[in-house]
């Protein structure tokens, strides 16, 4: 799989697949980690110690500060994929690894690549690899 | 610190700041805004002349722990910065009782204060283009809140991408953006042309429901590609820009929208698309209008809760026809009706003495806030009426609600009733 890294770490955890992109202001909530957009394909899923994969984030500019604050009180992931060089998922990340010294990773991958992913498959970055445990 | 990539110009002062010369503040911010430059394939880092500044809007902690970092740490958005709305109104408490959550209420109130320290203009709007001495034509600037993003690119002609939360301040206090995106006169050409029908009547384009609903469509149908809509009417006013900037800003992801003979980068067809054919053309038929129209109600008629107007927030052209319609009659005995606005605009409004004449019928006046975020005072839950696509489109997600969408007439109509009237007459064919 080819992966760019957009923000260096190193991190394992339960695969997360969201179909669709998500707003992390108004569609996530970053005290319980959970998604809450009722539209979303993955609405009441969890995203706590997850590898978090999704193809983007969308709406409202809010995004990196509910990515931000749900890794500061530890319901968000602790790596996330995505297929999209997604500013505002960096934006949120570097933010939470200035102010709280917790890192969590960033890597891109193709759309396709991120489709075959399954939920629950074990993930784990490291080295600048993306490695999908048996 | 960063590697920036070989191919991005820096200034002698990017690379100052970025080396930590000027204190971890500004090297934090540059090494945020080079990383967002070279995700977003920039050359160079462009100055700026004004922010629109979002991450003063409370989420959680996160968001005071950051403006701490940049306050302690000396840092100054000394471009002029104004501020987006907030979760809680100053005024009015009980709009988010306390008691249900202090730590919300005291976080909110805690950022406000860090944001003013930091040097922003306290205005706490969502739409600031209404307050006099903003950006201008061909300006670079720093747009965050999805609204007015658009219409400062779209109505104002002045260029910014949609910078999140943290890249926004970050830009801010470098004064500096990637040159990429909507900054770039390239990326600025129309790509889809959407034609209003021949069914569609010269008095249903002339109204503001209209742009809210045409707006709810061509975001829906557009995503975030660059919409071109033809067939406004040139005396379009710029309460129906604002409508449609929401509207294509909520439901799909528009930063930019051209409107021929209307928006200042479409003075024809031809400069909209910057000489180049659409990639796609789509006519807009009154059916598909009314379609849209009923995409934006989630419940049937019937009696009403609340109505809620501002979104984004009223300006003194809708407070005055708001007056005019009100004209002496008075809010249905147990229907909240809000209108949410800024300080600024309620001040010119109160100087007319509209303020005073709508509170008297029994208006609330909401400033620095909206509604469809902020649980309301006497329970934002049941039926409610609103003239805002963008408040269809997001509060029965955030709120226990149901919607019914219509026209500022409908509304004011159906506040005075306490049940849902609407005028259908403008959708039948033939607009009679």
């Amino acid at each position: 799989m080819d992966v760019a890294v957009l923000h260096e770490g190193e991190a394992e955890g339960p695969l997360l697949v969201l179909e669709e992109p998500l707003s992390f202001w108004g569609g996530f909530d970053p005290e319980t980690g959970r998604v809450i957009d009722q539209h979303h394909p993955q609405a009441g899923a969890l995203a706590g110690g997850t590898v978090l994969a999704l193809p983007g984030t969308r709406g409202s500019a809010g995004t990196p500060a509910g990515v931000a604050e749900a890794i500061r009180n530890g319901s968000g992931p602790v790596a996330i994929i995505t297929a999209k060089k997604d500013v505002n998922l960096i934006a949120g990340v570097m933010t939470a690894r200035r102010l709280y010294d917790i890192c969590v990773p960033v890597v891109e991958i193709a759309r396709n690549d991120l489709a075959s992913l399954r939920t629950g498959q074990r993930a784990r970055i490291s080295d600048g690899q993306l490695i999908i445990l048996p | 610190m960063p590697d920036p990539s070989r191919t991005l110009r820096l200034s002698d002062i990017d690379r100052a700041h970025l080396c930590g010369e000027n204190g971890p503040v500004l090297q934090f911010a540059a090494e945020m805004v080079v990383r967002a430059a070279e995700l977003m394939g920039a050359e160079e880092l462009i100055d700026v002349s004004f922010i629109h500044v979002d991450a003063c809007h409370y989420y959680g902690k996160a968001h005071v722990d950051f403006a701490r970092f940049v306050v302690e740490g000396g840092g100054r958005l000394t471009l002029p910065a104004w501020t987006n709305t907030v979760p809680v109104s100053v005024e009015l408490p009980d709009m988010r009782p306390p008691e249900k959550s202090p730590d919300f209420l005291a976080g909110a109130r805690e950022l406000m204060t860090l944001y003013e320290q930091m040097g922003c203009r306290p205005v706490w709007t969502c739409a600031p283009y209404q307050l006099p001495g903003g950006p201008g034509l061909g300006d670079h600037i720093v747009g965050s809140e999805s609204n007015a993003v658009t219409y400062y690119n779209s109505a104002v002609g002045a260029r910014t991408n949609k910078y999140g939360d943290f890249l926004d301040v970050c830009c801010g206090l470098m004064g500096r953006v990637p040159n990429a995106g909507l900054h770039k006169a390239e990326n600025r050409a129309g790509q889809i042309l959407f034609r209003l029908a021949d069914d569609v009547s010269e008095r249903l384009r002339g109204q503001e429901m209209l742009a809210h609903v045409l707006g709810h469509l061509v975001g829906k149908a557009a995503s975030s590609a660059v919409p071109v809509i033809d067939g406004l009417p040139p005396e379009t006013t710029l309460d129906s820009l604002k409508a449609i900037s929401a509207a294509t800003a909520a439901s799909g992801g528009v930063a930019l929208f051209h409107a021929v003979g209307v928006t200042p980068e479409a003075p024809d067809l031809k400069s909209a698309f910057h000489d180049n054919e659409p990639a796609s053309v789509r006519t807009v038929t009154l059916a598909d209008l009314r379609t849209a129209r009923d995409d934006l109600s989630t419940a049937a008629p019937g009696t009403l809760d609340m109505v809620a107007l501002g979104t984004p927030h009223f300006s003194f052209t809708e407070f005055a026809r708001l007056a005019e319609l009100m004209d002496g009659q008075k809010v249905a005995a147990g229907l909240a009706m809000y209108v949410s606005t800024s300080r600024h605009v309620r001040e010119l409004a109160a100087q007319k003495g509209w303020v005073e004449a709508l509170e008297r019928a029994g208006v609330q006046i909401v400033v620095d806030t909206c509604t469809y975020f902020t649980p309301a005072v006497r329970g934002a839950t049941g039926r409610v009426m609103t003239n805002s696509a963008k408040w269809a489109y997001y509060a029965p997600g955030m709120l226990p609600v149901e919607v019914c969408f219509g026209s500022l007439e409908d509304c004011v109509r159906s506040a005075v009733a306490g049940t849902v009237k609407r005028d259908e007459s403008l959708w039948q064919a033939g607009g009679a």
